[in-house]
């Protein structure tokens, strides 16, 4: 199988993209938001910071201006069909982002760590990140996720057993990591986050693993009874921790819980927590030479 | 809702307490990471007039140029703790009445304020654009070249920014409070003996 299509086609589309997801958020987030709010008791500076956060979206829709002025790192799912090249697509990505640069949905964000200079378009190392798989669709699938760095820099690992947590190597404890995290995110990530967890893999998969979960949507169930019960089980939990939206205190820490799992060695058990604000800017893109269409 | 208008009194600030809800209003100057080393570092003098009696923001904006002028048009606050190193020698130094940004922060920032008579504000993280509305004059930038968009110092009008006092200058923090309310619970989900 074949897909012709045009350079140009294809950077625009990367481009609306990044637009949509720098200035828009998912109707499942949204939805969680909305929600959330309701719960706040009347008159809380709880429910205050989620209406203040609902009319920040509707004006970053209106106005097409990002939710956050922290674009993130941004990194990139993309699945081709047989036959198209990562070479290409990781060029076209890379123009439709200094592109998405120059038009300010994103903010400049790729900093040389040795001189400490900013790129001034988004691209340089590993920014933005992206990651190809091959797929039989006859199509190409690209997934965005805008990641601040409030968020990125409280997402962590945990290495079981824990002694201080009295976490041992299985599910419980991956219960204890979980909560800990979020206690220590506090003030940090933007409350209410969205915990994307990774259980098992190496040091790498794993945290990949659990960014990975930031992609469902928020409303889904696990497939696994046992993990859908720990997500439902730690949400509830999560959300008796009275930090509440923004650390003010309030009903509200968590908006989702969502595990993955991957074999791990004989002799590491490790738990990754990607920690995501409640600005949780993930969106997709299917596109052949015909048609775009975005979730 | 507490009208301020900067540059402030110090007796105004120190009127201030935990819970309070301000609406800023006047010139405030945006500083993050480098910014914050280079205050301490180089203490240079070309910033010390704009800084005097006002309040530095914690904030790396999203702007746009427009023929010589600039515009903000996302400008929420990044997360304050990074700062905790800098920030008490900051407000000494150049005469803060007052530091703005998200989740609160450390022991010495909040002798700082106590000694200095400053406060604390936190604004919505993610607030990008509602805070960029309140923005209404971009004066000028320093080390923008430097230290790229996000994290040179913005001197800027504001108009109608919300904010909530989370520290005050009587040793009240509201991050503190709760922190150790969260982290009993915690204790107890985890069967942690306290």
């Amino acid at each position: 199988m074949k897909l012709d299509f045009q350079d140009h086609a294809f950077r625009a589309a990367v481009l609306e993209l990044i637009r949509r997801a720098s200035t828009d958020l998912a109707p499942d987030v949204v939805r969680a938001i909305q929600t959330a709010r309701e719960n706040e008791d009347e008159g809380s500076a709880a429910r205050g910071v989620l209406s203040a956060i609902l009319k920040n979206i509707e004006r970053a829709r209106e106005k097409s201006t990002p939710i956050c002025q922290d674009t993130g790192t941004n990194m990139y799912e993309v699945t081709l069909p047989l036959g198209v090249s990562m070479r290409r697509i990781d060029t076209l990505i890379r123009e439709a982002t200094r592109e998405a640069t120059e038009k300010v949905y994103l903010r400049p964000n790729a900093v040389d760590p040795v001189t400490g200079k900013n790129s001034g378009d988004n691209t340089g190392v590993f920014a933005p990140y992206i990651h190809f798989e091959e797929w039989d669709e006859p199509a190409i699938g690209v997934k965005l996720l805008l990641k601040g760095g409030g968020c990125e820099n409280v997402s962590t690992q945990y290495t079981l057993p824990d002694v201080t947590l009295k976490a041992g190597r299985d599910l419980e404890g991956v219960y204890k990591s979980v909560v800990d995290a979020v206690v220590k995110a506090q003030g940090r990530g933007c409350a209410p986050g969205i915990l994307g967890v990774g259980v098992g893999g190496d040091r790498s998969s794993g945290m990949m693993l659990a960014k990975k979960q930031l992609f469902r949507r928020l409303d889904d169930t696990h497939p696994d009874p046992e993990l859908a019960q720990l997500e439902f089980r730690l949400l509830k939990d999560l959300n008796s921790l009275g930090i509440g939206p923004m650390g003010f205190g309030g009903k509200t820490t968590a908006l989702a819980v969502k595990i993955g799992v991957a074999h791990r060695l004989p002799a590491s058990f490790f738990v990754s927590v990607a920690y995501m604000c409640w600005a949780d800017r993930k969106h997709s893109m299917r596109f052949t030479p015909d048609e775009v269409s975005y979730d | 809702m507490i009208d301020l208008k900067l540059p402030i009194d110090e007796k105004t600030i120190r009127k201030l307490k935990v819970g309070d809800e301000v609406s800023l209003n006047g010139r405030l100057v945006t500083g993050r990471d480098a910014a914050h080393v280079w205050l301490v570092k180089e203490r240079p003098d070309l910033v010390r007039d704009f800084l005097k009696d006002t309040m530095i923001y914690h904030c790396g904006p999203v702007v746009k140029k427009r023929g010589n002028d600039w515009e903000f048009v996302a400008a929420g606050p990044t997360t304050s703790i990074r700062e905790e190193p800098y920030q008490g020698t900051v407000i000494q130094e150049y005469g803060l009445r007052g530091v703005i940004g998200k989740g609160g922060m450390g022991p010495e920032t909040l002798k700082a304020l106590e000694t200095n008579g400053a406060v604390y504000l936190h604004a919505i993280g993610g607030l990008a654009t509602l805070i960029a509305e309140s923005v209404v004059k971009v004066h000028t930038v320093f080390k923008l070249e430097e230290f790229g968009v996000p994290e040179a110092m913005w001197v800027i009008d504001v108009r109608d920014f919300p904010a909530v006092v989370t520290m005050d200058s009587h040793g009240g923090s509201l991050h503190d409070k709760i922190f150790h309310h969260s982290d009993e619970i915690r204790k107890k989900l985890l069967h942690i003996d306290v």
